[in-house]
């Protein structure tokens, strides 16, 4: 890979966001605890009754893990903002959009994939359907990067901002409603027996669309903000 | 440069269209207020009773339009919203950011409207299907357009970030619309086409198409009311500005 | 000792009438000036006038109120811009987890590097080398400095814009910034530097242009510099 090139560039850059992870794997845990707080303060609060709560399941793993991925969102670009590599990213002469793919890249790998993994756990201490134990995962593989992307453009918005944790919120909860609706729909529909996959493509095809566009969003994003 | 850019390059300067915002105003807000006047007189006590809703289907005729302007106040907002990004022209970040407030506006009334007419017609104030739901979004969009524009500090970068935001959601606009016609709802379906026959009774449908256009009319009002205002704060140091305040204290 | 011939090579970068107000409050300008090939340009002004605001500008990050940048006579775009400039803001630039090493070889990675030039090399060359592996966290701000300018040497551009180069450094750290400043003008590059005035850049004489808020530039040739650093 020749130095200097864009591929050598995402490269460093992907390899420079893993090692500040990994340099901090203790606070990469906190989502996990967060999301599994938010699941077991559920049967505390609704009563340990086990058809309620398996009523609800799909539901509470899939509300904490978008609420743990928006506490985890603010670090996307905040730590690079208050440093100057931000800058020095979009100063580059690599296409911005790209750069910030990886990180989103970096940041879903570290924040989601390891939400997704205890997903069947959270849904064990809810009393999940057994049957859903495959289905819930997926359907969060699905849904978990298109929170990441989206979140990423309305992170770029308010990048700048001392305290923009209520307005984040704000701006992204509307744009997550329908992700949330088709992939807890998805697995709720399972639950019942109805068929399930429609809403899984429409997933898949909304992955897709923000695949391509998102970045180019946080791009523009981002460079109204730092103006 | 021809005659229609030289018209638009002169309208888009500050202190202009502050004067024809100025002149335009009142008229907008009279003419409003006295077409609504004749709508809802026409409403409520020309038109028949409706035969399967009795009188309780008359709200209609403040619901249908306000829902209208939410729409319409959107698109109004996201257009303009696209030029100032484009062409980063001051008074389309203006014009933008003062249609949101109103848009909001016309949106909540549209929804606590349509919950008071959902517990006679439907038995509930509200449910979550893809209509009502839809719009809820749409309220929730205006207030992050609304609130990221107050958080930042520099009024254009505001405006700027603001209208990215509100061109992003502006993918609701369709899904508020014909989500009677996607989901299986409990709203009904559209009566009033654009193009085509409608399926509203004349006598009922008169008073709505003049409410609407009164609504129309009192959403310039205030758009240029507030507009007005914006470009005065946004112009603070200039001459046009000093002088429309001396003249004013004078 | 610079040229006489300096202003008839073709100017770099060059601000034609260039300001910038935020909210209305105006910050600099109109601004005139020009950098050529070999040259290092000084601007002055106290606190607040602005210095940072010009530099981002002219790296492209913000659109000017009013005016315009060109870059070898061209309009300056980011695109256009980014290939060549070499950006040192007062933020440094570096993830404080990464070690020094590992910084400059992220920025090698990003950017490539100038011929005959390495991370290590690069540390070297600021009198780093012995602190390549401690992470930055733990360097003074004085040596984290030293590691920015390193990036700053390490990238291929031909053009350096500074913010305060001198900022945080002892006096053999400004020693370096002026030799680094020297070595680049020999090989052709340019560079731009702010400074509030209290350092002085001491080799040869550089043209200044001082900054005072709100009003246009007054640029100082070559044969006033003497008084001016006085």
């Amino acid at each position: 890979m020749k130095p200097g090139s864009t591929a050598a560039a995402c490269a460093a850059l992907l390899r420079r966001d893993l090692v500040l992870v990994w340099r901090r794997r203790g606070d990469a845990l906190t989502p996990l605890l967060f999301a599994l707080i938010v699941v077991a303060l559920f049967p505390l609060a609704i009563g340990a009754q086990q058809d309620t709560l398996r009523h609800v399941a799909v539901g509470v793993v899939f509300v904490a893990t978008l609420l743990a991925g928006l506490l985890a969102l603010d670090t996307l670009f905040r730590g690079d903002y208050e440093d100057g590599s931000l800058e020095q990213l979009v100063l580059s002469p690599h296409p911005l959009s790209l750069l910030l793919a990886c990180k989103i890249a970096v940041h879903w790998l570290t924040t989601a994939l390891p939400l997704i993994a205890i997903s069947p756990l959270l849904g064990e201490l809810l009393f999940l359907d057994p049957a859903l134990r495959a289905l819930l995962p997926l359907a969060l593989l699905l849904t978990t990067p298109l929170l990441s992307l989206i979140g990423a453009v309305c992170v770029a918005l308010t990048v700048g901002m001392q305290r923009s944790g209520m307005l984040l919120a704000l701006l992204v909860l509307p744009l997550y409603v329908p992700v949330l609706i088709f992939g807890a729909g998805a697995c709720n529909a399972a639950q019942m027996g109805l068929p399930f996959l429609a809403p899984l493509l429409w997933l898949a095809a909304g992955l897709v669309l923000a695949l391509v566009l998102a970045p180019l969003a946080c791009a523009a994003a981002l460079r109204i903000s730092i103006s | 440069m021809n005659a229609l850019t030289l018209w638009f390059h002169k309208i888009g300067s500050p202190p202009t269209f502050h004067r024809i915002a100025t002149v335009a105003q009142p008229w907008c807000y009279a003419v409003g207020l006295v077409l609504g006047l004749v709508a809802l007189y026409g409403g409520l006590v020309v038109a028949p009773r409706d035969y399967q809703q009795g009188d309780a289907y008359r709200i209609i005729f403040i619901h249908v339009p306000c829902a209208w302007m939410g729409l319409f106040a959107y698109a109004f907002m996201a257009a303009n919203a696209f030029v100032a990004l484009v062409w980063r022209i001051k008074l389309s970040e203006v014009l933008a950011m003062a249609s949101a407030p109103v848009g909001a506006a016309f949106t909540f009334v549209t929804l606590v409207t349509g919950s008071l007419w959902g517990k006679p017609m439907w038995g509930t104030w509200w449910t979550w299907d893809a209509r009502l739901t839809s719009e809820l979004f749409l309220l929730f969009l205006y207030f992050g357009v609304i609130g990221l524009y107050h958080a930042i500090e520099d009024r254009r970068q505001a405006a700027r970030a603001a209208s990215f935001l509100a061109l992003v959601g502006v993918v609701n606009l369709p899904i508020v619309h014909f989500s009677v016609n996607w989901w299986n709802t409990l709203h009904q379906g559209s009566t009033v086409r654009l193009l085509g026959p409608s399926k509203i009774d004349a006598s009922m449908a008169w008073p709505l198409l003049l409410m609407a256009l009164a609504t129309h009319l009192w959403f310039f009002g205030s758009v240029l009311a507030r507009t007005r205002a914006g470009l005065v704060e946004l112009d603070a140091g200039k001459d046009w500005v000093r002088k429309l305040a001396l003249a004013d204290a004078a | 000792m610079p040229t006489p011939d300096l202003h008839d090579r073709p100017a770099l970068l060059e601000a034609r009438g260039l300001s910038f107000s935020r909210n209305d409050e105006p910050i600099f300008g109109p601004l005139d000036f020009a950098l050529h090939e070999g040259e290092t340009v000084l601007v002055e002004g106290d606190n607040g006038a602005g210095k940072s605001t010009l530099l981002r500008v002219l790296a492209g990050l913000l659109a000017p109120t009013d005016g315009e940048v060109r870059l070898h006579g061209e309009v300056l775009t980011l695109a256009n811009l980014s290939p060549q400039v070499a950006l040192l803001s007062h933020h440094n630039g570096l993830k404080l987890d990464l070690t020094a090493v590992e910084n400059l070889r992220f920025a090698a990675g990003l950017l490539g590097v100038r011929q005959g030039l390495s991370p290590i090399s690069a540390l070297a060359a600021v009198g780093l080398d012995a602190f390549g592996d401690v992470p930055t966290r733990q360097l003074s701000a004085g040596q984290k400095k030293r590691v920015a300018l390193a990036r700053v040497l390490l990238a291929p551009v031909g053009l350096w814009l500074l913010d305060e180069p001198y900022a945080n450094l002892d006096r053999g750290g400004i020693e370096l910034v002026n030799r680094l400043l020297e070595t680049h003008a020999h090989r052709g590059g340019a560079a731009l530097i702010t400074s509030h005035g209290a350092y002085a850049y001491t080799s040869g004489a550089p043209r200044k242009v001082a900054l005072r808020p709100g009003i246009g530039n007054r640029e100082s040739g070559i044969g006033t510099a003497a008084e001016d650093r006085a």
